[in-house]
This record gives C-alpha cells, sequence and structure tokens, in this order.
C-alpha cells in the first residue's frame, strides 16, 4: 500500500487527480476499520495530516469554516463551542477521547453515514460542503451532499476542503440514543434549532440524515412531523418502532430545552 | 512468567505481579508470541449454520503465494473429532457442518494476509440444510448428530431427538399446595465471555514429531488430553505452556487453535501463531446458554416456601462442550439459596443449529437465578412483605437439606450476607440539574431528567465451588527448595487475569516463611495438573496443593538436608452422582462446597426512551476467608460487571443461527459510565474443608448481578421485565 503526503492543498488535489484511486485517510478513525475488517484493500492512501489549509476553523463576514480536517476535540473547544453549540454536544457523544481527538468533520462527510453524529447538527445549521479539485471549488448543500446510505456527491478527484455554516443565532441542540452510557453508535439521534422556523435533523432513522421544517408556531405538532418523516428500519441496534418512538419523545425534549 | 514481587503472605492486601506490565503495555498476551521462521495460521470457517459439505477443491488455494500447507479433516492424523467431555466436534467439518464459523479447513503462510488470501481461493461445495434454531422444536426434529455422544453417562435415559441431558431433580412432594402462588416465564439471550484478548497461539514442532503449543487457555493438562489423541501422539509428545492470557471467563475451557496450529507446524515443521480477529472469536469460543425458564413458587403465609416447580431449557447449540454440567448446574441451584421442602425441577439441555454454548462464568446458576429472583419478588409483593425480609424468612443455612438431598456442612451464610448488603446505606437522590453523563443516557445527553425515575433492587444467590458429580479435579503442585532456602514452585493453574500467580507466591511464602519465592513458569512438561481456572476452584485448589507440596518439602528437607524437589496432590471432598431417576445424590453430596452473595442495586430509568444509568452496587459476599482481599474486591467488581452487562445490553443476536453482531461495535459491553462503584463487604466465614478456609470469588457475583440489576428496574417502571438483556423497547413497553 502506497502512502502518499501532501504537504499543501494544492500538492493534495493535484495527487488526487493523477492517482483518483488514492482514498484520503483523515483521522483513520473509519478507514481503518474498514481496512482492519478486510472491507477495503487500497492499493494507495492520501494522507491529508499536513495538509495545513484543512486544518482548524475560521469566522469571515459571520460565516464560519471548518476545515475538514476539525476534530470532535476541537469542536468541543470555546469559543467554537459556544457558536456551534449542538456541534459541540454532538461531539461529546462520538466514540472516546482517543476517536474524538483523530476523527474529523470530514471524515464524517467522507463516510457519510446515516449515523454519523456531525451530520443532523451541520444539517440544521444550513452547512454547505466545499469540495475541491485541480478543476476548481465547489459549494453543495449538506442535504444534497449525503445522497444514500454512505454514498455522497463526491467526484473521484475531489476532496471536501471544508463545511460552511451560519453560527447559533437560536438555540439548539443534540441528543442521541444509544445501548449504552457511552461509546456506542446512534439507535437514533437529534439535532434541534429553534429559530425563526423549527429545524430538526435526526440520524439512523433513515437511509441519509434528514432535515424537517416548521413554523416556530407549529411545536406542538413538531414531534409527530419529525417521527412522521423518519424511515427506520429493523436492524440489530434496535427496532423502527423504537426509533420512531424515541424520535417524538426525543423532539419533545428537544423543544422543550430549546423554547424555554 | 517467572516472578517475585510483589511479596506478601495470606490475607494481605497485595498488588497483582501482573497488574503493572498489564497497565503499562508490557505484559506479553498470547498474540504477541513470536518465533523466528514461523508461519501464520489462517481458518476457513462455514458460512452456514447447517449444510452438508459436498466437496472441497484446494487446487487454487494450495498455488497461492506463500502457502505452505492447506489441510482439511484428511490431514487430521489420529481422533477425527475430539471434545472438552464428549469428543462429539470434528476438528475439521467432516461432511457436514453444524453451526455458523464452523472450521472447515487450514492454512499455513509466511504472511497472514496470504493465508487469508489463500482461504478465499478454497472453493467449498455446501447443500445448504434447515437449519434448527428453536430449541423447543428441536425435541422433535432430525438429530443433528448420528451418534448419541452424552448418551449413556449415568444421565437420564432420554430417547427425544436432540437431548444432550434431560435432568429431573425431584424432592418431597411437588404438588403441596401453598396460601400463596406465583409462576412467570423468563428468558435469557446468549452472552458472549468478550475476553478482551482474541483466541492466539502458537506451535512449534520439537523436531522430533512432537510439538509445543504456548497458548491462552484454562487448564493445560485438558488441552493437552484433546491435542495428543487427534495428532495421533502420546501425550508426552505435547507440551502445552501457558502463553499471556487476556482474559477467558469459561470461553477458554475448550479448544480453539491448538489443535489446528499444531498439526500446521507438524506439517511444515515450521512454528505457526494462529490468532483470531474479533469477528473469529465470535465464533472461536462457546457461549452463555440462553434459556427459556418456566417457574412456579408457592408459600404459606407466612412467606416459607412450601413448593418450587421450574422447567429449563438450556440451548447448547450445535456441540455438547460442559453442557451437561450446565444443565445440572442450573438445576442445582434453581431454587435460590432457600430452604424448600417440595420441588420439582426440569432442566433439559438440546443440540441446536444456534452458536455452540458451554461454560461461562456463573456455570447455569446465573440463568436459574435471574428467574428464581424475580420469583422471589413477586411473592414478596403477593404477600405483602419486603422482599429482603422474605429472603431472610427461608435463607439456607449449614444443617439444611437442598433439593438434590445434599445436607450442607460447610459454611453457608446466606442471612448474614442478605443483612449485611441491606444494611448498606443507598445513596441520596443527586439533585438536577446534573451533568449529563450523570443521567440515564449517558455521553448521548437524552435527558435533563425528564422520565427520569429510580429503583432499588435486591437479589441474593449462590453457586457450587470446583467440579461436581463426582469428578475428580484435582491440582498438583511441585516445590524445588533450594539450600540457600529460596524456593521454586511449579503449578500448572492457568493465570487468566484472576489472580492465582499472587495466590501461589502468598501461600508458598507464608508456609515456607521466607519472601525468596519464585513461580516456574505454567506448563504440562514440569508438573501434573491443576485442573481449570474455572468454576470458582482455582484458588482453593492451587491454595491446597502448593500448601501441601510446601509442608512436604519443610519435612523432606527436615529428613535429608540439602536441596529437595516434591511434588503433591489435593484433592477436595468427593462428590457423588445424581440419580438419574431422582435428581438425588448417590453418596453424601454432589457439589464440595457453596459460596453465596446479596446485592443491592440503585438504578435510574428513562422510562420513556428506555435507558438505564446503574447509579450504585452494594454487595455482601461470602468469601471464605480473603487471600488477598483487594484481588477479592476486583473480582467482585469484574463479576458484577459482567453480570451487569448481561442485564442490560449484552446478547449475541442470531437470524438462522449466524451469528448478526458480531463486533464490539454491535455486541457492547459496559463502559466506565455504565459501571458504578461497587461497595463489596467482604463476609469471612471460612470454609472448614478447604485450606485457609478459603472460597472462590469469581462467579457468585456475576450470578447475582444480572437479576439484582433486572430487579431496580423493575421497581423502577413497574413492567415485569422477563427477559435479558433488558431492551429499550421492554421498558418503554412496545
Ligand atoms: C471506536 C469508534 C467509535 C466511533 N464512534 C462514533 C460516533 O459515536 N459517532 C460517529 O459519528 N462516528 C463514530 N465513529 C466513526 C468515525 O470516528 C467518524 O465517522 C469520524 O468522523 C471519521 O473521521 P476520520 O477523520 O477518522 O475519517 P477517516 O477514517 O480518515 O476517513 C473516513 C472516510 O472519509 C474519507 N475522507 C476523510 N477525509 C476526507 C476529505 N477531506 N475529503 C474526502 N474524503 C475524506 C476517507 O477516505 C474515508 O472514506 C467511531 C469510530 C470508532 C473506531
Amino acid at each position: 500500500m502506497e502512502v502518499l503526503t501532501p504537504r499543501s492543498l494544492d500538492e493534495a488535489l493535484r495527487l488526487k487527480s493523477e492517482n483518483p484511486q488514492a482514498v484520503p485517510i483523515a483521522g483513520g478513525t473509519d478507514l481503518m476499520v474498514a481496512i482492519n475488517f478486510d472491507r477495503i484493500r487500497p492499493n494507495a492512501v492520501l494522507n491529508l495530516n499536513e495538509v495545513p489549509e484543512l486544518r482548524g476553523w475560521s469566522r469571515a463576514n459571520g460565516t464560519l469554516r471548518l476545515g475538514a480536517g476539525l476534530t470532535y476535540a476541537e469542536a468541543m473547544r470555546e469559543p467554537l463551542a459556544g457558536l456551534l453549540p449542538a456541534l459541540a454536544e454532538a461531539s461529546r457523544t462520538v466514540g472516546s477521547p482517543q476517536i474524538r481527538n483523530r476523527g474529523t468533520i470530514g471524515g464524517n462527510l467522507g463516510t457519510s453515514s446515516p449515523a454519523g453524529d456531525a451530520l443532523p447538527p451541520l444539517l440544521v445549521a444550513g452547512a454547505d460542503v466545499v469540495l475541491a479539485s485541480v478543476r476548481g471549488e465547489r459549494r453543495v448543500a449538506l442535504g444534497e451532499f449525503v445522497v444514500g446510505p454512505k454514498r455522497n456527491a463526491l467526484a473521484e478527484d475531489e476532496l471536501v476542503t471544508a463545511v460552511e455554516l451560519e453560527p447559533a443565532s437560536a438555540a439548539e441542540t443534540f441528543m442521541k440514543v444509544g445501548p449504552r452510557n457511552a461509546m456506542v453508535i446512534a439507535v437514533v439521534s437529534l439535532a434541534l434549532r429553534a429559530g425563526e422556523e423549527l429545524r430538526a435533523a435526526f440520524g439512523s432513522a433513515g437511509p441519509v440524515p434528514i432535515l424537517v421544517r416548521a413554523p416556530r408556531d407549529d411545536a406542538d405538532a413538531f414531534p409527530e412531523r419529525v417521527a412522521e418523516a423518519a424511515a427506520p428500519i429493523d436492524d440489530v441496534r434496535g427496532t423502527a418502532a423504537y426509533r420512531r418512538h424515541a424520535l417524538r419523545v426525543l423532539t419533545r425534549r428537544a423543544l422543550d430545552r430549546c423554547l424555554a | 512468567m517467572s516472578t517475585t514481587l510483589p511479596l506478601g503472605r495470606v490475607g494481605e492486601r497485595v498488588k497483582r505481579v501482573d497488574g503493572i506490565p498489564k497497565t503499562n503495555g508490557e505484559f506479553a498476551y498470547s498474540s504477541d508470541l513470536f518465533a523466528a521462521g514461523m508461519l501464520w495460521g489462517h481458518t476457513l470457517r462455514s458460512p452456514h449454520s447447517h449444510a452438508r459439505i459436498v466437496e472441497i477443491d484446494l487446487a487454487d488455494a494450495l498455488t497461492s503465494p506463500g502457502v505452505h500447507a492447506v489441510l482439511t479433516h484428511e490431514d487430521v492424523p489420529g481422533q477425527k473429532r475430539y471434545g472438552l467431555e464428549f469428543p462429539d466436534q470434528p476438528v475439521l467439518a467432516l461432511d457436514r457442518v453444524r453451526y455458523f464459523g464452523e472450521p472447515v479447513a487450514l492454512i499455513a503462510a509466511e504472511h497472514p494476509e496470504q493465508a487469508r488470501r489463500a482461504a478465499e481461493r478454497i472453493r467449498v461445495a455446501y447443500e445448504p440444510l434447515e437449519p434448527l434454531v428453536d430449541p423447543e422444536r428441536a425435541l422433535e426434529q432430525e438429530p443433528l448428530h448420528d451418534e448419541r455422544w452424552t448418551h449413556g453417562h449415568g444421565y437420564r435415559d432420554d430417547p427425544r431427538p436432540n437431548v444432550v441431558r434431560h435432568l429431573v431433580i425431584r424432592h418431597g412432594d411437588p404438588d403441596a399446595e401453598g396460601a400463596v402462588s406465583v409462576s412467570g416465564v423468563y428468558e435469557l439471550g446468549i452472552q458472549d465471555q468478550a475476553f478482551l484478548g482474541p483466541e492466539s497461539g502458537l506451535a512449534v514442532p520439537d523436531g522430533e514429531g512432537g510439538v509445543d503449543i504456548y497458548v491462552a487457555t484454562q487448564w493445560l493438562h485438558v488441552d493437552r488430553d484433546q491435542v495428543a489423541p487427534c495428532l495421533g501422539l502420546p501425550p508426552e509428545r505435547v507440551r502445552i505452556h501457558l502463553a499471556g492470557v487476556g482474559g477467558a471467563f469459561g470461553g477458554r475451557e475448550d479448544l480453539s487453535m491448538q489443535i489446528h496450529s499444531a498439526l500446521l507446524a507438524l506439517h511444515t515443521e515450521r512454528p505457526v501463531k494462529m490468532v483470531y480477529n474479533r469477528e473469529e472469536s465470535f465464533v472461536g469460543h462457546v457461549h452463555r446458554h440462553p434459556a427459556r425458564i418456566w417457574a412456579e413458587h408457592r408459600a404459606d403465609a407466612d412467606g416459607r416456601l412450601v413448593s418450587v416447580r421450574m422447567r429449563i431449557l438450556l440451548d447448547g447449540g450445535a456441540y455438547a462442550s460442559s453442557s451437561t454440567a450446565v444443565t445440572s448446574n442450573a438445576a442445582s441451584f434453581a431454587c435460590g439459596p432457600y430452604a424448600v421442602a417440595n420441588a420439582l425441577i426440569e432442566s433439559t439441555c438440546v443440540y441446536s443449529n444456534n452458536p455452540p454454548c458451554g461454560a461461562m462464568r456463573g456455570f447455569g446458576a446465573v440463568q436459574t437465578c435471574f428467574a428464581s429472583e424475580a420469583q422471589m419478588d413477586k411473592l414478596a409483593d403477593a404477600l405483602g412483605l419486603d422482599p429482603v425480609e422474605l429472603r431472610l424468612r427461608n435463607a439456607l443455612a449449614p444443617g439444611d437439606v437442598l433439593p438434590t438431598g445434599q445436607r450442607i456442612d460447610g459454611s453457608l451464610p446466606v442471612a448474614e450476607v442478605i443483612r449485611r448488603a441491606a444494611a448498606l446505606p443507598v445513596p441520596e437522590l443527586e439533585p438536577l440539574p446534573r451533568e449529563a453523563i450523570r443521567l440515564p443516557g449517558g455521553a448521548g445527553n437524552t435527558t435533563r431528567g425528564e422520565g427520569v425515575r429510580r429503583g432499588v433492587g435486591f437479589a441474593v444467590g449462590f453457586k457450587n465451588i470446583a467440579y461436581s458429580e463426582g469428578f475428580d479435579d484435582y491440582c498438583a503442585a511441585r516445590v524445588r527448595l533450594r539450600e540457600d532456602g529460596s524456593a521454586e514452585v511449579h503449578c500448572a493453574a492457568a493465570e487468566v487475569g484472576q489472580g492465582v500467580t499472587n495466590v501461589i507466591l502468598q501461600v508458598a511464602r507464608t508456609e515456607l516463611a521466607t519472601d525468596d519465592v519464585v513461580l516456574a513458569p505454567h506448563t504440562t512438561a514440569s508438573v501434573d495438573s491443576s485442573g481449570s481456572a474455572s468454576a470458582s476452584r482455582m484458588t482453593w485448589m492451587a491454595a491446597g496443593a502448593v500448601q501441601l507440596a510446601c509442608r512436604a518439602a519443610l519435612e523432606e528437607r527436615e529428613r535429608t538436608g540439602g536441596e529437595v524437589d516434591v511434588e503433591r496432590i489435593y484433592r477436595h471432598v468427593r462428590t457423588s452422582p445424581l440419580d438419574p431417576e431422582t435428581g438425588q445424590t448417590t453418596g453424601e453430596r454432589s457439589h464440595v462446597a457453596f459460596a453465596c452473595a446479596a446485592m443491592r442495586v440503585v438504578a435510574e430509568v428513562d422510562v420513556e426512551l428506555g435507558l438505564t444509568r446503574v447509579v450504585w452496587i452494594g454487595t455482601a459476599q461470602d468469601v471464605g476467608a480473603a487471600v488477598n482481599p483487594q484481588a477479592v474486591e476486583g473480582q467482585i467488581e469484574g463479576g458484577t460487571a459482567q453480570g451487569l452487562g448481561l442485564a442490560l445490553m449484552e446478547e449475541i443476536q442470531t437470524q438462522g443461527g449466524l451469528i448478526t453482531n458480531a463486533s464490539f461495535t454491535d455486541y457492547l459491553i459496559p463502559t466506565a459510565l455504565d459501571m458504578p462503584p461497587v461497595e463489596s463487604v467482604l463476609i469471612e466465614d471460612p470454609e472448614p474443608s478447604a485450606p485457609y478456609g478459603v472460597k472462590g470469588v469469581g462467579e457468585p457475583p456475576t450470578v447475582v448481578s444480572t437479576a439484582a440489576v433486572v430487579a431496580a428496574l423493575r421497581d423502577a417502571t413497574g413492567r415485569e421485565l422477563t427477559r435479558v438483556p433488558v431492551r429499550p423497547d421492554d421498558i418503554v413497553g412496545l
């Protein structure tokens, strides 16, 4: 297995276009598991850890830009945590300290799992995903970036470079249900932002995370709307009936938290 | 491992010899073994739970890069089958596979990846057969085995197909009427030992046709006695050495890669290492038997038990393993640690195409304790009695007679453990608001207090120590006393993480009155059998053997002067089989001794989401005498966590006999956030027949904690919760 380690974004994009089969690796917390389980056997990996442009976050003209390499541990830290509280809360639910130190937002997007915990908070924040290649840069709304379970809109020469979104102007929260009290993949999760408009997004209750919106006045009917928007299945982690039930409870509680 | 530090005599709090190396990563586990020129072994396993093998084509695999050997059942030179108690399991599948993951062929290659690739090139033509997966229907379906392997071993003759063992214990008049009667049906899923160190080891050919096997196991000598006949070798040409064990909990009683690696090593004349990955580990060892239990308890108006009836159905999976003993243990402890004059207990274990089951911490007593303690709570409720009071009124005591007719003549302080556990003060309700991790749902941030109710549960359990029903599980120890007064102890007792190494050293230092003692490597090469690190027996048996050998060595030196080297065998009191028709002991006793524990659990349950936080656990355990109180507390905490896991989350899920959650992503075990602090009270009521009065301590906490945790959940939710692990759906009522 060849390891390509670019030192700049330009070099990374050039390498990706020359070696489209090279699999990007950021924290490796998804990719290395897949390799260990023999699910994939890449001939080459593109190590993104030395690309400075992908690190950290910045703010310009009121818009936040989160580098693809932003880790969960970083998202939990002030002042970012105060600007995006639901993402910080979601980050706290991810794995263990080791995983939060290594795992990145870009990796969560790259995997595009219906259970990806970064996705619901980014969805309620109206995030755009910034994609780049030697051909140029484009922005895709997160809802359109994830096209199916573990499938996304990345072209084979593209990388995720960042996520752009508005800081929380209204109360927001994130909750995740799992059968144990830490280190679980979501049985179902919910992010809610309660501004002029109510926005909820859930994970693990359909093939992709879904955003549900309603006017603030419709708060009473909102839990039912969210539960109805879900398309959950029965699997080893939980039943469809439970997931739908839990979504109702979570939405009700999230509204209580955010509208209080 | 040769060990000298830390020091300490019997009864002292001593740090674990292996504690620091295990914590800082220096400890060598069996998966860390290395030998120059070694090859890597790999096992091709069945993707079906039940199928006929039509053809195996090895041609492509044999020419695969790096491959040195590809073996099937035809290459097994000796006996084609093996087994812990009954040789019903093929070393490599013969013409049929009976469970998902059953070994079919072996590969040795230069690199593990090459071995895996070659395995993919073996073409096995299977003809899938209807899997037998419902244990109740198994008794009417086509037999899975052509021979009745467990028939005629002094067990009740049961002509129904697929019976591994059927035991009926009839005691007094089971039809006796009581003032109140409660009944229930209970169910337990399949629990995995989930040891962190997967099956692994290294086989090294000795150049003279024999083999040395370095492996993580629980009983070196019984491994040897199963391996040698399959290799077609006399036992002394197979030497088994203990490699670093990453947990066992019963799952290493049966063989895993021992015969396989030796076959490959002898065939290639190269050392062969095998390491299972986590997914393979789930099919690499036997699990805790899933069970369905029907129970009826009758009591008089004062709450004294009049009769207990219980029917226990255990699913043993494809091969017998230790199922016959689990069947009997489940029945033996079905009534709990209570005196009852009348009982009818029927315990049946069946073969099926589900994952094979065998030994796991608690060994049958876990299943029946869960049912029996739920019944006791129901009875208390029906009588309007306090559950602790009801248990005290029925507590077994020395002199009482068990349903098998055995009179308890050793120590068994049931009433005392109940009183002491019940007296432990329960922590106060923590005020809100709280950090999310101090609420049900934990890090998931799902509640700030909404839907949360608190419950308190109580349970009592007991279990046998050492092997039963006439089994001679002796333990040997050898002591070399040098002229300078230093000593070397040999004992094959497997250090599986329970701390027996410390026990051996503490006993030797106490008996020899010197700190200058080392423990030689655990091996079949230099000392006789120790019996298994199982059944809460190893501390007792190793202490007995080392004590005997030390005393003999001192006497010998007294006589001869100079260096002495003596080996002694320690035996516990003899036990007798149960009568196949009545389940009554045919001698004075069928069990050696007993240990009990009582536990109180406080849990908070989010009743709307079905999530739980166990807040606190307090327990009083009958430990005989603690050789090393710190290690005893460790066993209590670990054992409690394992029972809590079964109560709340641990279950191997299957579909048509195929395991659907063979990973730690989906087979969940408790984290530090799920496991509360445990307050343990050690009750030291010495066992008269044991060295220093010791009792085993590893299993009682597991036996009782599943029952106690679910009792707290019932108290919080008002639901019956008759199945473990309790699912969020069960709490919510979906
Ligand atoms: C023990 C454990 C616990 C976990 N718990 C959680 C959890 O609670 N919640 C959760 O959501 N996830 C969890 N995960 C999964 C994982 O940690 C997250 O999905 C994480 O965000 C992945 O980030 P990474 O940087 O490690 O990605 P990597 O593994 O490096 O990459 C993941 C995928 O994204 C691609 N990729 C990475 N960066 C880019 C980029 N810049 N452009 C294009 N493609 C890219 C990779 O090619 C790969 O396909 C857990 C994983 C483990 C091992």
